[in-house]
């Protein structure tokens, strides 16, 4: 009898024994996935504190505005209303520090990232919506178009450092790193749309003119309200990716493949596009990732100065009009976005460079 | 007696040594020509924000009659919409921006050197304590964060503007020098130190700073560009306006006064064209240090 249970104890201990190590296995074979996917984990949760932090600073009196506001519409009595506002707006001054918190990643747990307190039924999660598309259109049209010119002309330069053209490119990128990009953005509006009068000075489209839809004339409005916010994006940024680009290269130019192929007597232009660009690049993606994650926050000034409804124009006109709650969900949401997108490029590199996995 | 007249030779020598050492060095980084570019124009800017409004003083007085007169002798730059002079507030204003960018970039470039410097020499938790911690500062976006604290905290000195700026900054800073301390800490010199038993102190302050410290000074340029776009961005918005001569407060009070109208424009040209002709010298200064203190990176 005894010995029978002795075997099964052991037999079970040798099952969940190799069971241990299978999963330990796993574990140590997807470290990098992993560690990566961990310290994303542990960025966000810091951001949160910090976030909370900041909430803090806020004046506690908005809860009680806004419960005023709700007695007011709702017709209910003054501590209902606070219940209420409090429950809307993820924070109550009169809680400890720790009730607090639990509150605050309670709301952003449901997804209820912040609610204004100004209108009603407008939220950070309803703002995402309407304005996110009209942020990411513009900008990551303009990332991808500064992005092929300027991983085009970086190429380039690169392998004619003693001509002109890196004499002028050397220019072009002192100049456009110089111009803090509302600057430029200003600068366009002036001559573009105030002196010249080509384009209009703001907002997406007419709304007199077309209907919103999958029609023609309102895809040729979008597109012509958004030239000037598209070009001043892409001239502040062409600059930084031909910089990025002509370092990258001149690294690759030093490899051996490339002497190879000069030696076979292989023209410039085809050692470029065959050989130097692809191995070029590869250090660019993960500044790229990184870049369009930054563009959901929407560049701020940009979008204020050419009052474009993006996620960047609401931030600083609810900033100025202290419509706080919304503001913070909006930069969460953004930071989030950051997390989520430089983890991605994480992951994929080492599909991309085998020489990370390596490493 | 003879004691004391070697100890003064001694002295004099090392002396002597030091000055001979700084004017090469001084001479060797003022040999490159977007240096000297650079730092000249840097200078007169400095010159004009102390100097420039005991010359020209600038008097908040409100005059109607004059209102948007055209550039003459009397007014350089014209004048505003309430008859003031633009000239002169533009002058008033350098000195605060030049403040702002100043001891903003004095704030990053110290946190960033200490934090980085820690967290690439100790290693460890320390380390990873660091990182994750200036993880969060980049990849929270910066500017919505600088215009939420600057309409929560009243900011009413430039020192309350600039430590609001470094708060961002010092990350990436942090995670360069910690790179460089990283790979320098693998070299054989710093290696022979630990082997010969040399204090922390003395690896840190004599071996590893006077390593980083071509890049510190070239951090240092940037940091101001980056404190000014971001000081006058903030300002652009319409927050902190707390000196109303401000770079950035004149162009927010153009802006808002309409830029239909041309004179408003031509009030904004002035200061945009001032921080772009100072941001180009200190791009020039940055890249002309980076071109003689780092010579292995003269691929450019």
């Amino acid at each position: 009898m005894k010995k029978d249970k002795d075997s099964t104890k052991a037999k079970s201990l040798g099952k969940s024994k190799f069971n241990m190590t299978a999963v330990g296995k796993f574990f140590v074979k997807y470290k990098y996935f992993f560690s990566k996917v961990g310290v994303s984990l542990i960025t966000l949760a810091l951001s949160i504190i910090l976030l909370f932090f900041l909430l803090r600073q806020i004046p506690g009196d908005i809860v009680h505005l806004y419960a005023l506001g709700l007695q007011q519409r709702q017709g209910i009595n003054y501590d209902r209303a606070y219940e209420l506002a409090s429950q809307l707006l993820n924070y109550d001054p009169n809680e400890n520090i720790f009730q607090a918190f639990f509150r605050y990643v309670g709301g952003l747990f449901r997804g209820e990232l912040g609610e204004s307190y100004l209108e009603t039924g407008v939220s950070a999660n309803s703002l995402i919506k309407t304005r996110l598309p009209w942020t990411l259109f513009i900008s990551s049209v303009a990332l991808f178009i500064s992005f092929f010119l300027g991983t085009f002309i970086g190429g380039y330069v690169a392998q004619k450092r003693q001509g002109v053209a890196n004499k002028i490119a050397s220019s072009y990128i002192a100049i456009s790193g110089s111009i803090p990009d509302y600057l430029m953005a200003l600068l366009l509006v002036i001559i573009f749309a105030y002196q010249l009068k080509w384009f209009p000075a703001q907002n997406n489209y007419d709304a007199f003119k077309v209907t919103p839809g999958f029609n023609l004339p309102f895809i040729l409005n979008v597109l012509y309200y958004a030239f000037l916010p598209i070009l001043s994006y892409t001239i502040v940024q062409t600059g930084n990716w031909i910089l990025q680009m002509r370092g990258s290269t001149i690294g690759v130019l030093g490899e051996d493949y490339i002497l190879a192929a000069r030696a076979r007597g292989l023209k410039d232009r085809t050692i470029r596009s065959k050989y130097m660009r692809k191995n070029a690049l590869l250090p660019l993606i993960t500044s790229l990732g990184v870049s369009f994650g930054a563009l959901f926050g929407g560049a701020t000034l940009m979008e204020s100065i050419f009052n474009y409804p993006g996620i960047g124009l609401e931030i600083s006109n609810r900033v100025v009009n202290k419509d706080y709650m919304v503001v913070q969900g909006l930069i969460f949401f953004s930071a989030a976005m950051v997390i989520f997108v430089n983890l991605i490029v994480d992951l994929i590199y080492p599909l991309v460079d085998p020489r990370v996995r390596r490493g | 007696m003879d004691k004391i007249k070697n100890f003064f030779k001694r002295t004099l020598s090392v002396l002597k040594d030091f000055g001979y050492s700084l004017l090469k060095g001084i001479k060797k980084i003022f040999s490159n020509k977007k240096t000297v570019t650079g730092a000249v124009i840097i200078v007169i800017y400095v010159l004009i924000a102390i100097f420039g409004p005991l010359i020209f003083p600038y008097s908040t007085e409100t005059n109607l009659k004059d209102k948007y007169l055209s550039p003459s002798l009397a007014h350089p730059f014209g004048t505003d919409w309430l008859g003031r002079d633009v000239f002169r507030q533009v002058i008033d204003g350098t000195g605060n921006v030049l403040e702002i960018a100043f001891y903003s970039a004095l704030i990053t470039v110290v946190v960033g050197t200490v934090f980085g410097i820690v967290s690439g020499y100790i290693g460890g938790w320390v380390d990873r304590v660091i990182m994750s911690v200036t993880n969060i500062f980049l990849s929270i976006p910066s500017f919505p964060v600088y215009l939420l604290l600057a309409a929560l905290v009243v900011i009413e000195t430039p020192i309350s503007l600039a430590l609001m700026i470094s708060i961002f900054s010092w990350a990436g800073l942090c995670r360069a020098i910690r790179v460089q301390v990283m790979s320098l800490k693998e070299r054989d010199f710093i290696q022979i130190c630990k082997v010969m038993h040399m204090s922390k102190a003395h690896i840190i302050f004599k071996e590893l700073l006077p390593n980083v410290f071509s890049y510190i000074a070239i951090n240092f340029v940037m940091a101001m560009r980056n404190a000014i776009v971001a000081s006058v961005g903030i300002m652009l918005v319409g927050l902190a306006a707390y000196d109303p001569t401000n770079w950035g407060a004149i162009m927010n009070a153009a802006r808002t006064k309409g830029l239909v109208n041309p004179n408003n424009v031509r009030i904004l040209l002035y200061p945009l064209v001032a921080i772009v002709i100072f941001q180009v010298a200190t791009l020039m200064l940055a890249n002309g240090l980076d071109e003689t203190l780092n010579p292995r990176l003269k691929v450019m």
